[in-house]
């Protein structure tokens, strides 16, 4: 995902003199911007705070600074001047937290960031993106010189498998629909964001080929969410599972349930499964796939658990199975 | 408690640095709190540069080539709205509504207020958001310069610093930092808490050309921020200041940093001490 920023972001700022790429003391490989468009790169030392203000200073003046930074400095360091310099004041800083999740846990829990989605949904006017994969963020990025704003988008590290495609376009703050049974009602409907849809598409297939229908919304916009579209979609199913490689306190999971019970017109709700990282820090390490098994968000585990789940609803049980 | 300079804090108030701090009093008369002493002591400040300094247009805020002046310690915003006030961006009876529900004037200086270029009140920010609208300017092209003031106790902050050396690598010699070096933060004098001294020194160090002066001293404050360097470090001018400045029942008392029960009687002695010879 951050080569489809990077290339993106390259040939956006040639066309636009207002684009300004600051990086913090984190290389993308963009340091021959500085030559070839002076006044449109810098390359910052390790000041989250400033760089914040810096930026939305920028902004005041008609700039649009992108801000490249780990997602978990990013989003923490700088909390209250990313509330009240770009928030508050609605500057348009583009916030681009590379590796948000567990992209960086072989780290630790210093680099992981597992909340910044719930940081950043809890602000007002911020606009919360998660895209999926590089071809998503290539398709995105356009979109980010026009909207009005500060926007986080979380980068995961990975831009692969790819499973948006281009006939489904992007517009923020709209779903995408990946797979499709809405001809038979009493689906289960997976609701996922970020690096977690390829695994929601795979663990789809997987039912699916055993016998369970499933739709498969991909919200790349945690907020502004699409409530209407998942409301629509949720009417029919039978089992509602949001996955989010984030903590599940207000993270994209508690986005989802709150567009369902905040809609008066809705009615009884349908069972709601919320899959992502447990409430708690982690201190495991490893590569991303180590870690995803971990913490159990691999297609397999996640095919397992909803199978376990539509067990349950089906015998009236309220206890987990094995 | 003030630095013990010859010649430094013990300039009167003439007319006009009087009738400001009636329109703060005006304020205070009808909300009955405020931050009193952390506005009174840069009444001089803000009164120079609005008069003698800057460039704006009172009609059209968002004159793209105007100077800007971020005041990072928003708290102090009495101090700003009385000179809005008087300059026209703001109307004059709209200060008796400070702080209260109908009223677009709060307790902290906000950017949606005409005038105002940033919010603020939390410390710490002022600098950087100053720094990226002076580098916005080189990066247009604009002759625009920019002014933060910043309160002593404010630089507890180390997003300050942070700032600093941002505005030092990048030689914003369009950047004027200004301390108001009243000595004294909420809870006691500035070098018991939290010490700055030698803060010249730290300024300098830290790349700005850096001035004393007496923050109630019009001329000298003229003088230093009406030069303008085309290219060179950031600067710096440390006003020294007394807190409470023109009520002599509040000067240098960090009691009155932030002040509430303000009641007639206290408002009677407000308006005795501005009385005009």
């Amino acid at each position: 995902m951050i080569s489809a920023f990077k290339d993106s972001i390259y040939e956006m700022a040639k066309k636009d003199n207002r684009i300004v790429l600051i990086c913090v003391d984190q290389d993308v490989g963009l340091g021959h911007m500085s030559e070839e468009m002076p006044g449109q790169y810098f390359m910052e030392g390790i000041s989250e705070a400033n760089i914040t203000g810096v930026a939305s200073g920028l902004a005041a003046d008609g700039f649009i600074p992108y801000i490249v930074n780990h997602a978990s400095f990013l989003t923490r360091r700088a909390y209250e001047q990313i509330v009240l310099d770009a928030c508050l004041q609605e500057r348009n800083v583009r916030f681009i937290g590379m590796g948000g999740g567990l992209a960086t846990a072989h780290l630790g829990p210093t680099h992981t960031a597992i909340e910044d989605l719930s940081l950043m949904r809890a602000l007002p006017n911020m606009t919360v993106i998660a895209p999926c994969d590089g071809d998503e963020v290539r398709r995105l990025l356009p979109h980010t010189q026009i909207w009005n704003g500060p926007i986080y988008i979380r980068l995961a590290r990975y831009g692969k498998p790819i499973v948006s495609e281009e006939k489904n376009g992007l517009n923020i703050g709209k779903t995408i629909v990946l797979r499709s049974s809405i001809s038979q009602k009493g689906y289960v409907l997976l609701i996922s964001t970020g690096a977690m849809t390829s695994r929601a598409v795979a663990a789809a297939d997987e039912l699916t080929s055993s016998g369970v229908s499933c739709t498969v919304l991909h919200v790349h916009t945690v907020k502004p969410i699409d409530q209407a579209a998942i409301c629509s979609y949720a009417r029919d199913a039978s089992l509602v599972v949001t996955l989010e490689e984030n903590v599940l306190s207000g993270g994209f999971g508690s986005a989802c349930v709150e567009a369902l019970v905040d809609d008066d017109e809705f009615g009884n709700l349908p069972p709601i499964y919320r899959i992502g990282l447990a409430d708690k820090f982690i201190h495991k390490y490893g590569s991303q796939h180590t870690l995803f098994e971990s913490c159990e968000l691999e297609t397999h585990q996640i095919v397992k658990k909803i199978a376990n789940r539509i067990s349950r609803i089906k015998s009236g049980s309220n206890k987990e199975s094995a | 408690m003030g630095k013990e300079i010859d010649g430094f804090l013990d300039k009167q108030l003439d007319q006009r640095s009087k009738y400001l701090r009636k329109l703060i009093v005006r304020a205070l008369e009808g909300a009955g709190k405020g931050h009193v002493g952390s506005a009174l002591s840069c009444v001089e400040i803000i009164r120079v540069l609005y008069d003698d300094v800057m460039k704006y247009q009172p009609s059209n805020p968002a004159w793209a080539d105007r100077d800007r002046f971020i005041l990072s310690k928003g708290h102090a915003c009495l101090a700003l709205y009385a000179i809005l006030a008087d300059k026209g961006f703001i109307g004059i009876d709209e200060l008796s509504g400070y702080t209260n529900p109908k009223s677009r004037l709060g307790g902290c200086s906000e950017s949606t207020v005409p005038g105002v270029e940033a919010t603020t009140g939390a410390l710490g920010h002022g600098l950087s958001v100053g720094a990226g609208m002076a580098l916005a300017a080189r990066l247009q092209g604009r002759s625009s310069r920019v002014f933060v003031m910043v309160g002593d106790g404010e630089l507890n902050e180390g997003s300050v610093w942070e700032a600093a050396l941002f505005s030092a690598k990048h030689q914003l010699s369009n950047l004027t930092l200004i301390v108001d070096r009243n000595w004294l933060q909420i809870a006691g004098p500035t070098e018991v808490v939290t010490p700055l001294e030698p803060l010249k020194e730290k300024l300098e160090a830290f790349g700005f050309h850096t001035i004393e002066v007496d923050g109630h001293d019009l001329l000298q404050m003229r003088q230093e921020l009406s030069i303008v360097l085309p290219s060179g470090p950031p600067r710096a001018m440390i006003c020294h200041t007394v807190k409470g400045k023109g009520f002599p029942f509040a000067e240098n008392d960090h009691n009155w940093h932030w002040k509430s029960g303000i009641n007639s009687e206290l408002i009677a002695k407000m308006n005795e001490a501005l009385e005009m010879p």
